[in-house]
């Protein structure tokens, strides 16, 4: 995990401590990255996992639910950046929720409109996008303190973060689950599937194998970080 | 989620106001907001319904397509007064009224009535639309409209062709038995892992027959009424 975000200030509506602070200028590169994996709003900060675990079941649903959340976060942050000088302190995460809920009930009846069967399958899982702490979360840490390009620049990054999780955990529940991707069989006609893999209990199996994949990989750049440090002083005192 | 703990902490939002913001600013900050965002959703609610009905109206045809094993043609009867009738009474909304579908094959033949219905299932409700012939007191097809029972085991009540196979001429009223004990018409082999989906579906054909079958079968022929 990256210096600048302790874990304490990962929660649903914390300040990110760091990022916003003026010391050191960021390039708009680090502001569309960052939400990509180093925080990675699902598999490192752990948010909204509830879309995560409930409609990744298959890659189609994993991908409409990404993009609808993408649109939403991105107009949420576009509006709240463009309108926070107006918003009064007090009840700025009223305006938050009233932008997310207005982008999310217009998202529905897009979806509605031009995928009927995907959003039959997402059931209650699309209104609910005006929950995801991912959203509310941006609003608060980002969009409400930084200018209109730099806060929609981060939503776009952690809006393709959150479809890089979904889409890592639709690919391995599709996959083993029903033998098929994107609808597409893999397997032919004498595969098994396992079928938990599309219940609930296979969302819980694929996020935990996934988290455990990226603590052990993270804790391996760790250590290895760590064998290199004396080599590397050792180098340049010789050097000296 | 405490989000207070933005404003004690940092205050970074409100740059520039420590003192008190008035009530009314309050008031008028969040009513502006939210007309503005009513409009925005009355237009994106106009510029999506064509789309929206189109979309049902077309999977309706297609479930009645399959129930009724392509009819020429269907017309929509309404459910009034304990009777069905091809016109809607004088000022109700035919909308409101319940429907059933009867399909005419070559020539003008009578096929069968597509009747829809709806009941608690294993998750949430199960809705689906069968054809029926009163002629022969069959079934012509069956298919599901909406459900949402469990994935990989409940589903099968639409995705297994040959769960959903048995529906065609099967004499009702249905029967449920265990997979392997079909012996009679009316006989309907439930799932393995999804009995209690496999018997809502029966049950909301009998349900549905016995409440619409009197109905349909008053229904005149043509000539005669």
């Amino acid at each position: 995990m990256s210096p600048e975000t302790p874990p304490a200030a990962l929660h649903c509506g914390a300040p990110a401590a760091a990022p916003t602070s003026p010391r050191r200028a960021v390039t708009p590169r680090e502001d569309l990255a960052r939400g990509f994996w180093r925080e990675n709003p699902v598999l490192i900060q752990l948010l909204g996992l509830c879309p995560t675990l409930a409609v990744t079941n298959t890659v189609a649903n994993s991908i409409v639910m990404a993009l609808a959340t993408f649109g939403v976060l991105v107009g949420s942050s576009l509006l709240v950046s463009t309108f926070k000088r107006w918003i009064p302190n007090e009840v700025r995460i009223t305006s938050y929720i009233l932008i997310i809920a207005t982008f999310v009930t217009i998202a529905e009846m897009v979806l509605q409109a031009l995928v009927p069967d995907i959003y039959k399958a997402l059931g209650p899982f699309v209104a609910l996008i005006v929950v995801n702490c991912i959203i509310l979360g941006r609003q608060e840490a980002f969009a409400g303190r930084n200018p209109v390009g730099r806060s929609v620049l981060d939503a776009v990054g952690m809006g393709i973060g959150f479809t890089i999780a979904l889409l890592i955990m639709g690919s391995v529940r599709e996959v083993l689950g029903s033998g098929t991707f994107l609808g597409v069989s893999l397997f032919g006609p004498r595969y098994e599937p396992w079928v938990v893999m599309i219940l609930p209990p296979g969302g819980f199996f694929t996020l935990a194998f996934v988290l455990l994949a990226i603590a052990w990989w993270t804790q391996r750049k760790a250590v290895r970080a760590k064998a290199a440090e004396p080599r590397a002083l050792a180098a340049a005192e010789r050097a000296a | 989620m405490n989000h207070s703990h933005g404003s004690q902490t940092g205050g970074v939002a409100a740059p520039s106001a420590p003192a008190e913001v008035k009530p009314q600013r309050l008031l008028a900050t969040l009513g502006l907001a939210g007309a503005l965002a009513g409009v925005l959703l009355v237009i994106a609610y106009g510029v999506t319904l064509p789309t929206i009905e189109a979309n049902r109206q077309r999977e309706l045809e297609a479930a009645i397509n399959v129930v009724l094993k392509g009819p020429e043609r269907y017309e929509a009867l309404y459910v009034v007064n304990g009777a069905l009738t091809a016109k809607a009474p004088d000022g109700v909304d035919p909308r409101k009224l319940e429907r059933v579908y009867l399909g005419y094959g070559a020539g003008g033949r009578r096929i069968g009535f597509a009747l829809v219905a709806a009941e608690p299932g294993f998750q949430d409700t199960v809705k689906l639309i069968f054809g029926y012939d009163p002629g022969t007191k069959q079934l012509i097809g069956m298919t599901v409209l909406e459900s949402k029972e469990t994935p990989g085991l409940g589903d099968k009540i639409e995705k297994d062709a040959a769960f959903v196979g048995q529906f065609r001429e099967a004499r009702a009223p249905l029967v449920a038995v265990k997979k392997g004990k079909r012996s009679k018409p009316g006989d309907v082999e439930t799932i393995t892992g999804a009995t209690i989906s496999s018997k809502t579906v029966i049950r909301i054909i009998n349900n549905a027959l016995e409440r619409l079958g009197p109905l349909v079968d008053a229904y005149p022929q043509e000539g005669k009424g």
